[in-house]
């Protein structure tokens, strides 16, 4: 019923087709080093960033910075060591309620924004990278484009049941703009760049 | 202007009597109008964004009816089950069946403007059902009894002891708290236990895409993600408005959004809900609640386009020094200045007013609302409709007499000259709400057409 008087009113009351801009804007007067522009937006909204050489790296420097932390778990197979066990799936999302780190590959990386793209296939679910109280992505730096548009392109048409652009950790500045990292999600957010 | 609701000048005259906090207020929201320059200024293509943006949503707009034909199906097919609401109680009456339906007394709801324009929660209350609001700054003018004050930074009116004093009655945090960061702790503990029993979520919708039939909800808490990816019924709400044509044009909203309302790149969390997740049902109402209205008023068709960033508060000298709960309307400041006649001309027709008509609100517009001419228009429609106040009638068929005579308005400018001169008390009374809160400017020796005349003798 509403559906329809709502549509009869639009159709009634919507003024003459206005033809949609074709181009986005790319004409970007300024080049960018991805890598150091992503580098600066990251650690400027609160996220940390390593450049290291090898998984290996990736591996002992996650095992150094949690080492007081209990519950770690990975979604990328390669890192898996005996102190970051591989993602199990339980499909009630409340199972991960006590996860302290949570480890992700990103196969998108925004350098104007530090904006990292995940779909549900890499949150293992989708609570997950939320849930946790530490979140760790890793991005190739081949991974890397210079804005949202570009993102966007890469996104294409792809199909997902869920994906989120993450930049940084959960936070708030709603008591008198006073900025707390940890608000609901995570507490941290710390980013391997690889080649 | 109904006897029950006080009007904004009432309404600022409380704010106002404490000068300090307004001070402080004032403050605080040029700050943020400042955040947002430096970020705006830092993309060289910032202008051309906005007007792809604006061009955007006038195309939209004007075929609006086919895209939420394709939204709906595109979202059916990935499973989402979709309803229409003609108003605010039909909106209500379709969350609360969808709650009844699965037994719910109990909902988690991260920042929806629309339901605190449906009065959601209220409605939910009075059938029995509890709602929590998730984002920090709602939960604590929930707490506090209040509405939000400002759209993006809801409780941006309240001090920080007092919001300690808020979470000692309710959260049991020690007496005399106020560090943010030990308040904002005993919130994350207090509503992570929410999310964690809550079989419902609802959250608002930033933008829906037709071509795919998603939506996209962005948050800097994870609250709404929090809420819907823990809850077995996910309730997404949205005004018609919200659809976008393709998820490209994501590229273009996201880049202006988050730096129009307070300079960060992006919000945390960009979050693209296509299809409920195995087991979960999701649901997105659309809802009208007057919108088909606005469209048909060609002047203030326009203001559909609005992303609710936030950025014409912050910037607005008005709302800066009479605060969020001065416009009492859901949306606050220039922007629901113009969206609030639209449903009750009567009610809110002391809002248009609340303007200096600086224009300021439209120049940092990210998607290019005339919002200031849109107030000025709002006030010639009130008007003549006879829904002005009374004292603005007669000021006003005053100042058309005086204006409309080069010989009356000479001899009133001397004679107002001559009056701030030797009898200042005449305008510097309590009859003057000009001169409430504020001094009367010093007096010109001359007119600007005596100077003139002298200088070019």
């Amino acid at each position: 019923m509403s559906r329809d008087q709502i549509l009869a009113a639009l159709r009634q009351n919507q003024p003459e087709p206005v033809p949609l801009p074709l181009a986005i804007p790319t004409d970007r007067e300024e080049v960018v080093d991805l890598v150091t522009k992503f580098k600066t937006v990251a650690e400027g909204i609160g996220s940390t960033i390593y450049l290291p050489d090898n998984l290996q790296e990736i591996q002992t420097t996650i095992t150094s910075i949690f080492s007081k932390e209990k519950r770690i778990l990975t979604t990328v197979p390669e890192l898996v060591s005996p102190d970051i066990p591989l993602f199990q799936l339980n499909e009630d999302p409340h199972t991960y309620a006590d996860v302290d780190v949570a480890i992700f590959n990103s196969s998108l990386g925004v350098a104007e924004n530090s904006a990292l793209w995940l779909t549900e296939d890499q949150m293992g679910i989708r609570v997950l990278p939320f849930i946790t109280q530490h979140i760790v992505i890793l991005i190739k730096i081949s991974g890397l484009v210079a804005d949202m548009h570009t993102a966007y392109q890469k996104i294409g048409t792809a199909d997902y049941g869920f994906g989120t652009f993450i930049a940084g950790p959960s936070k708030t500045a709603d008591i008198e703009q006073s900025l707390v990292l940890g608000a609901h999600g995570p507490r941290s957010m710390t980013i391997f760049m690889y080649v | 202007m109904s006897g029950a609701t006080k009007t904004h000048p009432e309404l600022s005259e409380t704010f106002n009597q404490d000068e300090a906090r307004v001070d402080w207020h004032d403050e605080t929201l040029w700050w943020i109008r400042q955040k947002r320059d430096k970020s705006a200024g830092s993309i060289p293509e910032w202008e051309t964004l906005r007007e792809k943006a604006s061009q955007i949503k006038d195309h939209v707009l004007s075929e609006l009816a086919g895209y939420l034909v394709s939204f709906e199906e595109n979202a059916k097919a990935n499973g989402i089950i979709v309803h229409w609401a003609a108003d605010a109680l039909e909106h209500n009456q379709i969350v609360h069946s969808i709650l009844e339906k699965h037994g719910i007394s109990q909902m988690v709801k991260s920042k929806s403007m629309l339901t605190e324009e449906c009065h959601l929660n209220e409605y939910l209350e009075q059938k029995g059902i509890g709602v929590i609001d998730s984002d920090l700054g709602e939960r604590i003018v929930q707490l506090a009894k209040e509405p939000p004050s400002h759209i993006v930074l809801p409780c941006i009116h309240k001090k920080k002891e007092e919001i300690g004093d808020l979470f000692h009655l309710h959260l049991g945090v020690p007496a005399g708290t106020s560090d943010p960061q030990i308040l904002t702790e005993a919130a994350r503990q207090h509503l992570r236990e929410t999310f964690l029993t809550r079989k419902a979520a609802l959250t608002g919708v930033n933008f829906a895409i037709a071509e795919t039939g998603e939506f996209v909800v962005c948050t800097n808490e994870g609250n709404a993600d929090m809420g819907a990816h823990l809850a077995d019924v996910h309730i997404a709400c949205m005004g018609i408005e919200k659809i976008i044509p393709k998820r490209k044009h994501l590229g273009v909203f996201l880049r202006l959004l988050a730096r129009s309302a307070t300079g960060q790149p992006v919000t945390t969390y960009s979050s693209h809900f296509k299809k409920p997740r195995k087991g979960q049902e999701m649901h997105i109402v659309l809802v009208d609640n007057g919108r088909t209205v606005q469209m048909g008023r060609e002047d203030f068709r326009a203001s559909l386009k609005c992303i609710r960033c936030g950025a014409c508060m912050n910037t607005c000298p008005v709302y800066r020094r009479s605060g969020g709960h001065s416009y009492h309307y859901a949306i606050s400041g220039p922007i629901g200045a113009i969206l609030a006649p639209n449903l009750d001309r009567e009610k809110y027709a002391d809002l248009p007013f609340a303007s200096t008509l600086c224009g300021s609100c439209s120049n940092v517009c990210p998607v290019k609302i005339d919002i200031h001419q849109q107030l000025y228009k709002w006030r010639q429609v009130i008007v003549k409709e006879g829904y002005a106040a009374s004292s603005k009638k007669l000021s006003m068929k005053l100042m058309t007499f005086t204006l409309s005579s080069p010989g009356v308005y000479r001899t009133a400018g001397k004679a107002g000259r001559w009056v701030l001169k030797h009898i200042p008390f005449a305008v510097n009374n309590q009859f003057n709400p000009w001169y409430k809160q504020r001094e009367m400017p010093a007096v010109p020796k001359e007119s600007f057409g005596e100077w003139y005349k002298k200088e070019n003798q």
